[in-house]
């Protein structure tokens, strides 16, 4: 036994050397584990695009529909609604332009919107997910309310371009789902033009 | 030899047994002096298992799915034998859980029992707490109504907030785009075996490092320090049969105060079980008011008082974290509040009414006023914490005695 020298060094390399390609194996286990946490393929094919026929829907109308388990609003604006929300001053809006928020390309316009008086939303407030109140009426929430939404969770506000305002929690504006229009009056949410 | 005793040999030579009985209860030396605030640790413990017996028989008819999840809670409630007495109890337990715990943790501050050398003692107690936190989220989603699914809707978007990979982590622990029967049934697997897992281990662990510094006292003086011929501390008494039967006591009182609630406020007013929960999940309806259960409205509060997303998740983030740090903030020489000076029990009393007050305003609906009033106790909130350095070492303390008083 005495003539046996221990290497310690090489000892340690090899400690250390197991360890490394243990915590790599376990690195590469793990993968199913979390990996299986994702959205199931029954998930994902439920999100499947629906369709909404838009001449339905009255002036100044909101109808919600369901896409991928989250409400979809759908807003008739009237010309009036479009009036006030233009004239929103961009002082009072946290991003006027919607440089920060989520939405297509082609509905990142003044009205957030293909077709100028049809208004689409994912109806969940970006601040914390509850689904927001249509406000439509002048004064519905105190003297300065103009219309729009208001979140009753965290008391977010919106305007009737879903634009956010100053001074509440919610970060961005409400995000516009893709979209497009199939025939004259066949809205297609969930693919994008 | 009996025929007792050698069994107990037989035993003993295989398994630890009266060892482990004579370290942990019989020859567990505990000073002499500790009150009323020295239940909760163990009346913390009553009720884990019973939340863990009556979880196992609610179990055998709760339905984990978004289609059956709500009537079989009605099933149970209206049709299984005695099914809404386990219920009341789960439920309520959970209420009482968060009473013992935030009582025991109060303890702590009160007497210093976070300080050296019981630091360990604290942190694992602390990860005890955050894994009931987990278990009553989880847990409250699967009644599958409308609270229960907003609650864990707002939730698991505060994690949206973290920058970068925010959407992927919100997809990821609700395994579906918005909160789903795929959520509830994972939260179910969550709720019944991971994290009660967990937490029957980390229990054992605050135990065993309880058990190894021994427990501090409302004098917050080491009984260590002083010990007889025999080795046992002077002023320590064996943990069975004296603390055995005070926990007993109060044991009865506490069972008197938790089976009245049980049968004559099962709901609490809407505290216990909130009013919207008796509606079904809708996920395209948000309820007029969402308030999460009590136990959790002052770092709700906290949330709110941030007119920023990701700042107000940090800012709740750090109301809870920051009691890991309490041993190293606190510089005071002297353990308990007895022998503190004037600034620590001003910013301890500031600290407690600034909780209690947040506990309020989280269950209101926000208004101008009350945002303020939440700004500006979440601002004592951390100042207790943030400043603790500073008043701790400037506090004139009093002597310590060196005997139990």
């Amino acid at each position: 036994m005495n003539s046996y020298k221990m290497n310690l060094n090489r000892r340690k390399f090899l400690t250390n050397t197991t360890a490394a390609v243990g915590g790599i194996g376990m690195a590469f286990a793990s993968v199913p584990f979390i990996g299986s946490w994702l959205p199931s393929a029954k998930a994902k094919a439920l999100g499947a695009p629906v369709e909404v026929d838009v001449s339905q829907i009255q002036e100044g109308q909101k109808i919600t529909v369901a896409w991928r388990g989250q409400p979809i609003f759908i807003i008739n604006r009237t010309q009036e609604h479009l009036n006030v929300a233009r004239s929103t001053s961009n002082e009072q809006l946290r991003d006027p332009n919607s440089n920060e928020s989520l939405q297509p390309e082609y509905a990142r316009n003044d009205v957030r919107s293909i077709r100028e008086n049809i208004l689409v939303l994912i109806g969940l407030c970006t601040h914390l997910g509850c689904v927001p109140l249509y406000k439509p009426k002048m004064g519905e929430l105190d003297s300065s309310w103009r219309g729009g939404f208001f979140c009753p969770c965290h008391g977010s506000k919106f305007d009737f371009s879903g634009r956010v305002f100053k001074g509440v929690p919610a970060p961005t504006n409400l995000s516009v789902p893709p979209h497009k229009y199939v025939g004259s009056n066949r809205l297609i949410i969930g693919e994008g033009a | 030899m009996d025929k007792e005793n050698a069994l107990k040999s037989w035993v003993d030579k295989r398994f630890p047994l009266t060892e482990l009985w004579n370290d942990h209860v019989a020859k567990y030396y505990a000073p002499k002096n500790l009150n009323f605030w020295y239940y909760f640790g163990a009346l913390s413990m009553v009720v884990l298992v019973l939340q863990i017996i009556t979880g196992i028989w609610l179990t055998m008819n709760y339905n984990p799915s978004a289609e059956g999840a709500f009537d079989s809670i009605e099933y149970i409630m209206r049709d299984v034998p005695f099914g809404w007495l386990l219920r009341y109890m789960h439920s309520t337990g959970a209420s009482f859980f968060f009473i013992v715990v935030y009582l025991h943790m109060f303890r702590a501050m009160l007497y210093g029992s976070y300080k050296k050398p019981r630091e360990l003692v604290w942190i694992i107690g602390l990860l005890i707490y955050l894994c009931l936190m987990m278990e009553a989220f989880f847990g409250y989603l699967l009644p599958w109504g409308q609270m229960s699914f907003w609650g864990a809707k707002v939730i698991t978007s505060l994690f949206g907030a973290v920058p970068f990979i925010g959407d992927w982590l919100m997809e990821i622990i609700r395994g579906d785009f918005n909160v789903s029967g795929v959520t509830l049934n994972r939260f179910f697997a969550l709720h019944v075996v991971a994290i009660p897992l967990i937490l029957l281990g980390l229990v054992v662990v605050h135990i065993i490092s309880l058990h190894e510094v021994g427990s501090n006292n409302p004098d917050g003086i080491e009984i260590k320090k002083l010990k007889d011929e025999n080795g046992i501390p002077k002023d320590g008494i064996a943990f069975h049969p004296y603390y055995t039967s005070k926990d007993a006591v109060g044991l009865v009182v506490f069972l008197i105060l938790f089976s009245t609630v049980i049968f004559y406020y099962p709901t609490m007013g809407g505290y216990f079980l909130e009013a919207p929960n008796f509606d079904p999940a809708n996920a395209l309806v948000t309820p007029e008011h969402i308030a999460p259960v009590w136990y959790f409205t002052p770092f709700y509060a906290i949330l709110r008082a941030v007119p920023d997303k990701l700042a107000g998740v940090l800012a709740m983030g750090v109301a809870v974290v920051i009691f890991f740090f309490l041993p190293w903030l606190d510089r005071s020489n002297v353990k308990s509040i007895r022998y503190r000076g004037p600034f620590y029990r001003m910013f301890l009393t500031l600290f407690v009414i600034s909780f209690v007050i947040l506990g309020w305003l989280g269950m209101e609906v926000p208004t101008p006023e009350k945002t303020l009033l939440a700004q500006i106790c979440s601002f004592i909130y951390f100042s207790f914490f943030f400043l603790m350095p500073i008043y701790t070492t400037l506090d004139k303390n009093k002597t310590v005695p060196k005997r139990l008083t």
